[in-house]
Formats: structure tokens, C-alpha cells, sequence
């Protein structure tokens, strides 16, 4: 009965006040471009940010990052800390408390269970759930009542924010997903499809890898919102057709992540439909050295893992003069304009952990050679490439297809040919590229190449574990089927010690300062991983949507619930 | 009766053709061939174009690969003609592109790597399809199969097909050939091996018509042998159709090989093609419309060319229409 009135009362307010504010439904409807089409809405099972993005308009977490980088509570009543003692002084515990009198869009009540169960159903050891690093360290979760939850760490927990907060780690409903435990997970098409949320909308039609029709939630805790009746994302296309929908011809309200040369936004911009917005983040385009060799002619087991270190770019000073001879100013202002920053950390931001090493960021063509000839690579046999010991200093370059990065490949390439290294560039399709297929040898995991350029970042402001990508033993390797984070295959006791340090330190101060030398050990101390670029997020949105709020901390659509028509 | 003098009416009214030399028949094929203006002037183009990829870096010799990223964005040298203000200049006289790379030398390096992609994907197509096509129309017992091998080619999904293909044997051409040469091999191979079926059925179609013909029950009467019969009669006799598809070929070739490099499985990013100058060129058509019209007006020029010179020698290969 309370359904029917609402939706009753719903389709009245749409009908007979189309132009008051701030009224559920009364903006109409309100379109979204996504350039890669969500292909399930589940954030569990995928990793992707499409999938994670476009779910966050339907399941929420307790909690979420803002534009800042700042805990804000959304299922929650508030966000807990060991101030009001949400999280206990060991920081082994986190009490979460839920709001009052929550409703899913099917009009049952959301419950602590519900917390407990999503936790239950990514931590099943059959899942296979895509966000079990949030989990990590998770010893158990108790519901004394139906609106708390409080989950136990199996060890101290400076950071607790990893089940429940942010994007990646919304609650489902129990009811729906009871049967989609484990190995059964992916079977459930129709919840994983269509699952029940608390977010301002509800899904109508899902048809994957193309577009998701939805509709405001008729049971959103804020009765006035969402302003627009209905929505669509639409998937699929390019970069640029989705920069053109919304700036040129204004079909659609809202394009996400543009990565388009700076000059060819400012074209579209010049459409006068609507305008770019950017925000930096954590996002960082870096070059990646291989430590180890990929040598075609290796055995298929040794062929770039640790048993077979790099012929010379396990050497230092080659991969300092690589480092070099590359002029990040060029580079950025010809990819990203004002969408881009020239950094050489690999944690760019918060401050706090942002280290301020800045001597990578001029270009020393003069000192790269000089350190090349130093350290006895010379080019004895006038071919302008040097060698060392029959050793030539020969690469293969690859990245991503993407018009930005290709430009990128050509620069640096002449940049290292002048400095008498070769480079061969290779570019794979995307979603090959990050498809992460153990099969594949194109992908970024596996590394058949000497180096590799891609962008990354890490969700949240926290960035332990992050860090800990490369850590020793979490390279891609056969044994774990390729997959794996530390792709430069690093390994140092010492980095090792650091992040065991850091994971015992609750004191922001000295986490900032771990953070920051961990950041240095990987970039100015190894180079191991040569940032490039600070990249900005840059989405647009048409002159007609108002409420938008670009924030890079968390899914772009955060506020969608805010989202307005501007006459 | 064997004076001459008095018979001179009579001589005059002879055939002529009697006392004309005797011709071959590619001197015919020539002589209808030339009457064709537009397969004149394809088959002029076609040659021009051909020397001037292949002995085009002789004379303007700048390095299609080099950055010069103080000069980027240069205009062609024309157009200061509506826009004074145009930054231009005669060192770049097709201007240069976002990096750069000036356009003059990377026409002619793209050139370069799409004729030679688009030629033997095409002759190596032709040759599997006619092959396929004679030996399948000729042949009752092989009809069937083959044609039902031509189904089957014809309904494999061609770019999970590329990828596979890429997969497995770009490493080791890479290894034998290099890079460029290796991925050359690669994308002609792979562009023939998935593009032969339609010549296959074409030619089969033509011959199964051709061979219930009288000349060909007549030769086969006086003993000529199959491959005769083939060689000789039937083949002469397919060509137009095979002109007109490998045309068509030529021209697929070279946009296949563009798409293929947009994938990122064709040709290393940083080497020339038409197709990839024109992929590249996209994004900024609006503002620098040159940089597409160039490349696109180079790859529809050739296969204009290529398509006027097949109607010409068509017409000019065909003796029922030769001398009309």
C-alpha cells in the first residue's frame, strides 16, 4: 500500500508540478554517456570502473569519499572514528551505525544483516569477488542490533575504511543475493543485473554492453530527490563521440572521463553545449621498467619473472639516463593541458603523503648520456645505439591504444633514440591490454615487453595498500596465473620492512612519512617506476545540469542524487 | 590473268585486312585499351604514384619519423591564399601534424607501406580465389567441398580471427623478419587468407556459365587438355570480373590494413601508413581538415585509378567488345 501511494504520489508530483524544484521527479529525464559500456552492475564480480560507476546510481556504501578526499556518510549515520568512538583505541574494531528507517527500492527495511551479508558474500572463498583486497585483514562482523555492525580485524587497522566505504564496496540486499554465494555468484544474472538498491535511482532494463534505462527510486531517503525521473546510460563509442554528445550537440547531459588531447577538448568546448570539469586525484601516467627479461627465446615459465632478471634494465643507472632524457613539461602540455601535472612521485596526492621530489622534472639529455657512458655503455660500433658487452640497449615500448599515449610513445622514443637507446613501440587494444587474460600475452600483467606506459591510481585517500603492490612475491607470475600487482616485478627487503612498518603505524604523521619514502624508494631512488604525468579527471556536462560535482576520490556519480535541470 | 595492271579495280576492292601485317593480341588489347580515357589516365596515375612512394624520399628527404615539435600544427603551403594569417611555411609545404612530422614525408612513407600492403594482399587474394573459383567451377567432384570451404571461411568473425592470428605468429615473424617486415607478412597474409571468398565465387559462377559454352565444347572436341582449357579459354574469359574484384581488394587491403593498425595489432604506432595518418587525423578534422583530406584523397585517388584502369582493360580483354 505505502509503495503504491508513494509511486501514486510520485507520478502526481511529475504530472502536475513539472516546474517546481526540488521535487522528486520533476526535472524528467536526464542522460549519461559512458565511452565503456557497463557490462554488469555488480561491483563484485568486476573491477571495472564502468561497472563500479554505473552501480554506484543504484547500491550505496555506508559511506563515501567527497571531492576532497573526505569521509562523508551515506547509510550511515555517521562516519565512525576513534573520536566518537565508532572505532576502538587498538583500531581493531569498527562500529558501524546505519540510518534510521532506510528502505531498499523494493520497500523492505535495509538492515544490519544486509551489511553482514555483503561482507559474507565477497569474502566466500569460492567467490572469486573482485574487491577482496577491501576485505583484507576482516576477522568478523556481528550485528547486535538491526542498525549496527561491527566489524572485527584480525589485526590493528590504522586505515578501517575498507569494507563498506566508497564505491567499490556498496551493500546488496541479503534477500536478493541469499543464493548467489560463492561459486553460484555469477549465475545470478537477473540480481546481478538488476540488483535492488537504497541509491537515488532503480534499474528499469539492463541490457549489457550497451545501455541501462532506470527510474528514481520511489523509497530514497531524501523525499525531494532525485530531481529527474528517469535516467539512461548509454554505453560504448570513444572518447571523442562521447566529448561531442555532450559539448557539441548536446544529446546527452553528462560524458565521462574524457582523455582527449588537450587542443581537440577545446575545439569541442567551443560547441557552447556545455562545459569540462576536472579534478585531480591520485591518477598517474607512468612508464614502467621491466626487471626482468622477455626475452621471446626464454622458456615460457622463466620468460619475465625473477629467475630471469632484465639483461640491462636490472641496472641502475639505465634506467636513471632513461628517466632523464624524457621532458614531462612537453609531455603533458601536448597530452593533458590543464588537465595535467608533471610529477615524479608515484603518490601525487593527499599532501600528506605526497613526497616533494621534484629533480625528475627537468630535462638532461646532456647528463642522461654522460651517465650512460659512465657506466661503460657506449656505441662502439657507430650505429648510434649503445652496447655493453654484445649487450645492445634495445627496447620494445608498448602501452594502450589511445591517440594521447601513441602521441607519448613517439616523443619519448625520440628522446631515448637520442641518448642511443632503440625503441620499437607497440600499442595493444585496451581492453586486451587491461583485460588481465592469463592466456594473452599482450596483457600489462604479463610484461612481454622491456617497458610500458599506463595511467593508475588507488581509491581513497589511503595509500598502504597501494604500496603494497610491490611488494616481493605479489609479481604476475605462472604460478599465480599472471595476476599480480607488482608489474616491474621489484623486490626489497628493505621497501618489505617499510610496509610492515606502515601497516603498524596509526599516527598520520609518521604514516605520511613511510608513505613518502616507500614513494621515493620506488621513483627517485630506483626508478623503477618513472612517473610522467599527474592526470587530472576531466568529465564534461551540458549547460542545462546543474548539482554536478567531479570528484576523483570515489565514482564520478556520487552526488548523481543532487544532479538538477537548469532551465 | 597474272598481270596485275589491268586488275587494279579489282585489287581495290580487296580486303584491306588481308595485306596488314599480322598483329599480336596484346597489340590489340592496346590499341581498344587506349581509346579508354579514364583507364588512360588511372593507368598514368596508378604509375605515378607508384614511383613517386617508391622514389619519392630520393627528392624531399626529410625523415617522416622526426618530431620537430616547435613546428607542429604548420598549415599546407595553400593556405594563405584564404587565410594570411596561416602558419605556414616552405620547409612544410603539406604542413605538419600534431607532432611535427611533416606531412609531405610522411605521405609518401605511408605510401610506401600501404601500396605495398594493398598490391599483394590484393594479387595474393586473386590468386587463392581465382584458384579456389576455377578449380571448384571445373571440377564437379570439387565443387562441393570447396565451396563449402568457402561457406566456412566466409563465416568465421573475422577480427577475433585477426587477434588469434596476431597472437600466435606475431612473435616468431617478429624474431625472423623484424617488426615492420614481420607485421607485413602478417597483415598480407592475414588480409588474404580472410578476404579471397567472394573472388572464389565470382569466378566459380563465371565458369560453370562459361564452360557449357560452344567454344569450350568445341575445344575440348579437338583434344585440347583441362589446363588448356583453363589457361586458354576459361581464364581470358574471367578477367573482367577479377579486375573489377580485385579492385576492390586493393582497396579493402589498404583500409583493412588502416583498421588493423588502429587495433593495434598492425604496423608499430610510429610507422607510416595512409590508413593510420588518417586514423590519426580524425580528432582534429575540423580545425586541420588537410590532414585527413590527404592521406583520404591519396587512398581514394589510387583506387579510382585502379578501378578505371580494370574497366579499361576489361573492355580492352574482352574480344566481343574490342573495336566497338
Amino acid at each position: 500500500m505505502k509503495v503504491k501511494t508513494t509511486l501514486l504520489g510520485a507520478a502526481a508530483a511529475f504530472a502536475l508540478a513539472p516546474a517546481a524544484m526540488a521535487e522528486r521527479g520533476s526535472d524528467g529525464h536526464v542522460n549519461i554517456i559512458y565511452w565503456q559500456a557497463p557490462s554488469i552492475l555488480n561491483p563484485y564480480l568486476s573491477g571495472g570502473t564502468k561497472d563500479i560507476e554505473s552501480s554506484s546510481l543504484v547500491i550505496e556504501p555506508l559511506g563515501r569519499y567527497d571531492e576532497d578526499g573526505n569521509l562523508v556518510p551515506y547509510l550511515a549515520a555517521e562516519i565512525p572514528t576513534v573520536e566518537n568512538g565508532g572505532v576502538s583505541e587498538d583500531l581493531k574494531t569498527i562500529t558501524w551505525k546505519l540510518k534510521d528507517g532506510l528502505l531498499w527500492s523494493d520497500g523492505s527495511p535495509v538492515t544490519s544483516s544486509d551489511v553482514a551479508f555483503t561482507a559474507e558474500y565477497c569474502m566466500h572463498p569460492e567467490g572469486g569477488c573482485a574487491q577482496r583486497a577491501k576485505f583484507d585483514g576482516v576477522e568478523s562482523i556481528e550485528t547486535p542490533d538491526d542498525l549496527t555492525v561491527v566489524v572485527n580485524f584480525s589485526k590493528a587497522k590504522p586505515n578501517p575504511y575498507g569494507p563498506f566505504m566508497g564505491g567499490q564496496s556498496p551493500i546488496i540486499q541479503k534477500a536478493q543475493f541469499e543464493n548467489c554465494l560463492g561459486a553460484k555468484a555469477s549465475e545470478c544474472t537477473e540480481a546481478n543485473f538488476n540488483p535492488i538498491g537504497t541509491g537515488p535511482f532503480a534499474v528499469d532494463d539492463f541490457k549489457p554492453n550497451d545501455v541501462i534505462e532506470m527510474s528514481a527510486n520511489p523509497n530514497y531517503r531524501d523525499p525531494d530527490k532525485p530531481a529527474f525521473a528517469t535516467l539512461t546510460l548509454k554505453g560504448g563509442g570513444d572518447a571523442t563521440g562521447a566529448g561531442r554528445a555532450v559539448l557539441e550537440t548536446g544529446e546527452f547531459d553528462y560524458a565521462w572521463n574524457l582523455q582527449l588531447a588537450p587542443d581537440v577538448l577545446e575545439k569541442m568546448a567551443e560547441g557552447g553545449k556545455g562545459k569540462t570539469v576536472a579534478a585531480f586525484g591520485t591518477l598517474v601516467e607512468r612508464i614502467e621498467m621491466n626487471l626482468t627479461d622477455p626475452d621471446p627465446d626464454l622458456p615460457s615459465d622463466i620468460r619475465a619473472t625473477r629467475e630471469a632478471p632484465h639483461p640491462f634494465l636490472s641496472e641502475l643507472e639505465v634506467r636513471k639516463a632513461l628517466s632523464m632524457a624524457i621532458d614531462r613539461e612537453l609531455l603533458t602540455e601536448i597530452g593533458y593541458g590543464q588537465a595535467g601535472r608533471p610529477t615524479c612521485n608515484l603518490v601525487p596526492a593527499p599532501e600528506m603523503f605526497a613526497s616533494d621530489n621534484i629533480d625528475c622534472l627537468t630535462q638532461d639529455i646532456e647528463g642522461a648520456k654522460a651517465l650512460l657512458e659512465e657506466a661503460g655503455w657506449t656505441d662502439s660500433d657507430g650505429d648510434g645505439i649503445r652496447e655493453k658487452d654484445g649487450v645492445k640497449l634495445s627496447m620494445l615500448f608498448q602501452t594502450s591504444t589511445n591517440a594521447v599515449r601513441q602521441d607519448f610513445q613517439a616523443l619519448i622514443k625520440q628522446w631515448w633514440e637520442e641518448i642511443g637507446v632503440e625503441t620499437e613501440l607497440r600499442n595493444v587494444n585496451a581492453s586486451v591490454f587491461f583485460g588481465g587474460d592469463p592466456g594473452s600475452p599482450d596483457t600489462f600483467q604479463k610484461f612481454y615487453a622491456d617497458v610500458e606506459m599506463y595511467a593508475n591510481n588507488f581509491d581513497g585517500t589511503d595509500p598502504q595498500s597501494y604500496l603494497s603492490m610491490y611488494r616481493c612475491g605479489n609479481e604476475p607470475k605462472p604460478s599465480s596465473q599472471w595476476q599480480g600487482e607488482n608489474i616491474n616485478r621489484y623486490c626489497d627487503p628493505e621497501y618489505d620492512e617499510l610496509l610492515e612498518e606502515l601497516s603498524e603505524t596509526g599516527a598520520l604523521e609518521e604514516r605520511g612519512r613511510i608513505a613518502k619514502k616507500l614513494n621515493e624508494m620506488l621513483t627517485k631512488e630506483s626508478y623503477t617506476i618513472v612517473p610522467l604525468v599527474d592526470r587530472g579527471r576531466v568529465s564534461a556536462h551540458s549547460n542545462t545540469l546543474g548539482g554536478v560535482v567531479l570528484n576523483t576520490w570515489d565514482s564520478e556519480l556520487w552526488n548523481a542524487a543532487d544532479w538538477y535541470r537548469i532551465d | 590473268m597474272t598481270d596485275p595492271t589491268p586488275n587494279i579495280p579489282l585489287n581495290a576492292l580487296q580486303e584491306p585486312t588481308i595485306t596488314r601485317p599480322a598483329r599480336s593480341q596484346w597489340r590489340d588489347v592496346w590499341d581498344q585499351f587506349k581509346h579508354h580515357k579514364g583507364a588512360l589516365l588511372g593507368g598514368g596515375f596508378l604509375i605515378f604514384i607508384t614511383f613517386a612512394v617508391i622514389f619519392g624520399d630520393l627528392i624531399w628527404q626529410l625523415d617522416p619519423k622526426k618530431l620537430d615539435i616547435r613546428n607542429k600544427d604548420v598549415r599546407p603551403i595553400y593556405t594563405v591564399i584564404w587565410d594570411s594569417d596561416a602558419e605556414v611555411g616552405w620547409a612544410n609545404p603539406l604542413g605538419t601534424d600534431n607532432l611535427g612530422r611533416d606531412q609531405l614525408a610522411q605521405v609518401i612513407a605511408g605510401g610506401r607501406a600501404s601500396m605495398a600492403v594493398g598490391w599483394a594482399a590484393m594479387l595474393l587474394t586473386m590468386l587463392i580465389g581465382t584458384t579456389i573459383g576455377v578449380l571448384s567451377g571445373f571440377f564437379k567432384r570439387l565443387d562441393g567441398p570447396l565451396m563449402r570451404f568457402t561457406d566456412l571461411v566466409l563465416s568465421l568473425p573475422i577480427l577475433p580471427l585477426l587477434l588469434v592470428a596476431v597472437t600466435l605468429f606475431r612473435q616468431p615473424l617478429r624474431s625472423n623478419f623484424g617488426p615492420e617486415m614481420g607485421m607485413f607478412i602478417l597483415i598480407v597474409g592475414v588480409i588474404s587468407v580472410t578476404s579471397w571468398m567472394q573472388a572464389a565465387r565470382i569466378v566459380r559462377g563465371d565458369i560453370l556459365a562459361l564452360k557449357e559454352r560452344e567454344f569450350i565444347l568445341a575445344a575440348r572436341a579437338a583434344g585440347t587438355t583441362s589446363r588448356g582449357i583453363i589457361f586458354r579459354h576459361l581464364l581470358p574469359n574471367v578477367l573482367s570480373p577479377l579486375m573489377v574484384s580485385a579492385t576492390l581488394g586493393l582497396a579493402t587491403a589498404i583500409i583493412t590494413e588502416s583498421a588493423l593498425s588502429f587495433l593495434g595489432v598492425g604496423f608499430p604506432s610510429d610507422f607510416p601508413t595512409w590508413g593510420k595518418m588518417l586514423a590519426d587525423a580524425v580528432p582534429r578534422m575540423q580545425e586541420y581538415p588537410e590532414r585527413v583530406l590527404l592521406p583520404g584523397m591519396m587512398i581514394s585517388l589510387t583506387v579510382l585509378s585502379v578501378n578505371y584502369l580494370g574497366d579499361g582493360l576489361r573492355d580492352a580483354l574482352d574480344p566481343r567488345i574490342r573495336g566497338r
